[in-house]
């Protein structure tokens, strides 16, 4: 078996499944934010519900419109935090201790690997990082599993990614799923369970398996997950709030494809408007003007995120015509960017630096584009009218082209700063 | 199940965002959502002009992206009987099933169907027809738990049922 299908078999008190079975799971932990649970808590009112099946392991997160932007998303976060005093919620998190949801998490020792966890948001997918399941649902299944803990599966049949060679100067976890969904395509890995491995990801540091799992369902996938390893132990000892269980693939597991890609060479990755799937080596992107350059969200406003940003722009200033926004993905990161200097770097340099929030990723608030703007963003989607404008252009990216480009204004490298 | 409607046509990854763009997503509200439904796709006067009982006719990978329900939602509450797509991307497959916006698979009969035909979904019999030309088209069948979900009127119906819940 997998490591996707070991562990829906220990959750469903199986010996064995197999791709296509249908299987109903015990889940560790049931996730929504300001824009998912207000209907899986209408759903749960609905259905005559009285009891959440454990206070203890429904996280509600107000990220996405938090701090609120209008009356709307205030009462939308309201009903979360009503919800969670009435049934006794512990894994609430108010602003100023929230933080982006998949980040927290992780962060918090609250997911850990070998759990089954669901969640009303697409990202959910980024815990397959520490070697856990996890993917995103709506919010219907979220009102459902919040009264049995359970959820239903198709057990995926899984694709698993070798990466060999060695990676270059600034480049990371984000240009390595970048180049894979390129590859793919954005249905490439549809239904289907994405495995990473290889020599590069056995060195990969967590904040980039995060990053890689993170964007498995822009390639269609119901989960991307990662063999836990020392990497792992490390991150995971200090912080799990419940006991772990590394799970790993057996040899002879059963995999619907294998693809083998050699990174040596390979330059930072870009993907272009209006798919995740439209990417393109950066070199190739140098006439680009841009209006606004973003580095946070689930994706890649992790701290390793904020230090490589910080690297590059350290004593340059960012270009007259760009904004650029930074946003740690956390209460702590902001912390710790304090602690290191590196919110002095930014203010700088001439750029924003946020609260924690989703804001900008989804064209939520705190930096929405105009009509004909272009921003280069460390996020994870591109889609028209992703940021703002249905008119405005979103290049996705890592934190170091990020962070280069603002001070260019225009799509480029650290190396082209003088 | 019979739906029998007009077809507008959509092509391949029309994604959330494109179904019910984000910054409408400060509401839950049914009717609210569905005034903005396809607003940032390729055909944005979508509400304008489509009458309930119409029938979305898609490419590949339909309802890819973001996990928001709302846009099943959107869909559902402005009157689209139906959508019919050669795939869905897997998180709108889901939700659709669970809070009951009845989706189907058929390549032929998407790339059979042009914008405006009068077609005729027939979900018991497994057939899409384009009633001006009669043509016949399968449906790809809904597996056996999606069935049972839709005849106990959804997941939460479901789970009411499974948890003694009145």
């Amino acid at each position: 078996m997998t490591i996707t299908e070991k562990i829906l078999a220990a959750h469903c008190g199986k010996k064995e499944v197999k791709p296509g079975e249908l299987i109903n799971a015990k889940l560790d932990l049931v996730l929504a934010n300001d824009i998912t649970a207000p209907i899986a808590i209408k759903e749960f009112r609905a259905a005559g519900a009285k009891k959440v099946f454990d206070p203890d392991r429904i996280a509600l997160i107000p990220d996405h419109f938090a701090p609120n932007k209008d009356i709307p998303s205030a009462e939308q976060c309201n009903l979360l935090r009503q919800f969670s005093r009435e049934h006794n919620l512990s894994l609430y998190f108010e602003v100023g201790r929230m933080g982006i949801e998949h980040a927290l998490l992780p962060e918090q020792g609250l997911v850990v690997p070998g759990d089954a966890v669901i969640g009303a948001d697409s990202h959910t997918c980024t815990y397959g990082g520490l070697g856990a399941f996890s993917t995103g649902v709506g919010s219907t299944d979220v009102a459902a599993a919040m009264i049995t803990g359970e959820a239903w599966f198709k057990v995926p049949e899984s694709m698993k990614f070798i990466y060999k060679g060695k990676l270059g100067k600034w480049v990371g976890g984000k240009d390595i799923i970048l180049r894979t969904i390129g590859d793919i395509g954005v249905d490439g890995a549809l239904y289907r369970a994405m495995e990473f491995t290889g020599e590069v990801i056995k060195k990969l540091p967590m904040s980039g398996r995060l990053t890689i799992c993170n964007m498995a369902i822009e390639a269609g996938g119901k989960n991307g997950i990662i063999e836990p390893d020392e990497i792992t132990e490390k991150y995971v000892s200090k912080r799990a709030r419940r006991k772990y269980k590394f799970y790993k693939s057996d040899k002879k597991a059963n995999y619907a494809e294998v693809r083998e890609y050699d990174l040596t060479n390979m330059e930072p990755q870009i993907a272009c408007p209006h798919l995740p799937e439209n990417v393109k080596p950066v070199s190739q992107l140098a006439a680009v003007n841009i209006d606004q350059s973003v580095v946070g969200s689930c994706t890649n406003g992790r701290i390793e995120d904020m230090r490589e940003a910080a690297k590059v722009i350290k004593g340059h200033k960012v270009h007259p015509y760009v904004r650029m926004i930074v946003i740690p993905a956390t209460q702590a990161i902001y912390k710790q960017c304090i602690k290191e200097g590196l919110v002095d770097i930014f203010i700088d340099a001439g750029a924003a630096f946020s609260t924690p929030t989703c804001g900008p990723c989804l064209g939520g608030h705190m930096g929405i584009l105009a009509s004909g703007e272009r921003a280069i963003s460390t996020t994870n989607r591109n889609f028209v009218g992703r940021m703002g404008h249905p008119k405005s252009e979103v290049y996705l990216s890592n934190p170091a082209i990020a962070s280069a480009s603002a001070v260019l204004g225009r799509i480029g490298r650290p190396e082209e700063l003088r | 199940m019979k739906f029998k409607g007009k077809a507008w046509k959509f092509g391949a990854d029309v994604d959330t965002d494109a179904i019910i763009p984000a910054r409408y997503l400060n509401t839950s509200d049914p009717k609210e959502l569905a005034s903005h439904c396809m607003e940032d796709s390729s055909n944005p006067e979508f509400m304008k002009k489509m009458k309930p009982g119409d029938i979305i006719v898609a490419e590949k990978n339909f309802g890819c992206g973001s996990s928001r329900e709302h846009a099943p939602i959107a869909i559902k509450t402005a009157g689209v009987y139906c959508v019919v797509a050669r795939s869905f991307a897997r998180i709108f497959y889901r939700n659709s099933f669970n809070m009951g916006l009845p989706i189907f698979e058929s390549p032929e009969a998407v790339d059979n169907i042009k914008e405006g035909d009068e077609i005729e979904v027939d979900a018991d019999a497994g057939v899409i027809s384009v009633l001006s030309s009669g043509r016949e088209f399968k449906i790809a069948p809904v597996p056996p738990f999606m069935q049972e979900l839709i005849a106990a009127g959804g997941l939460m119906a479901y789970t009411k049922k499974k948890t003694g819940l009145s």
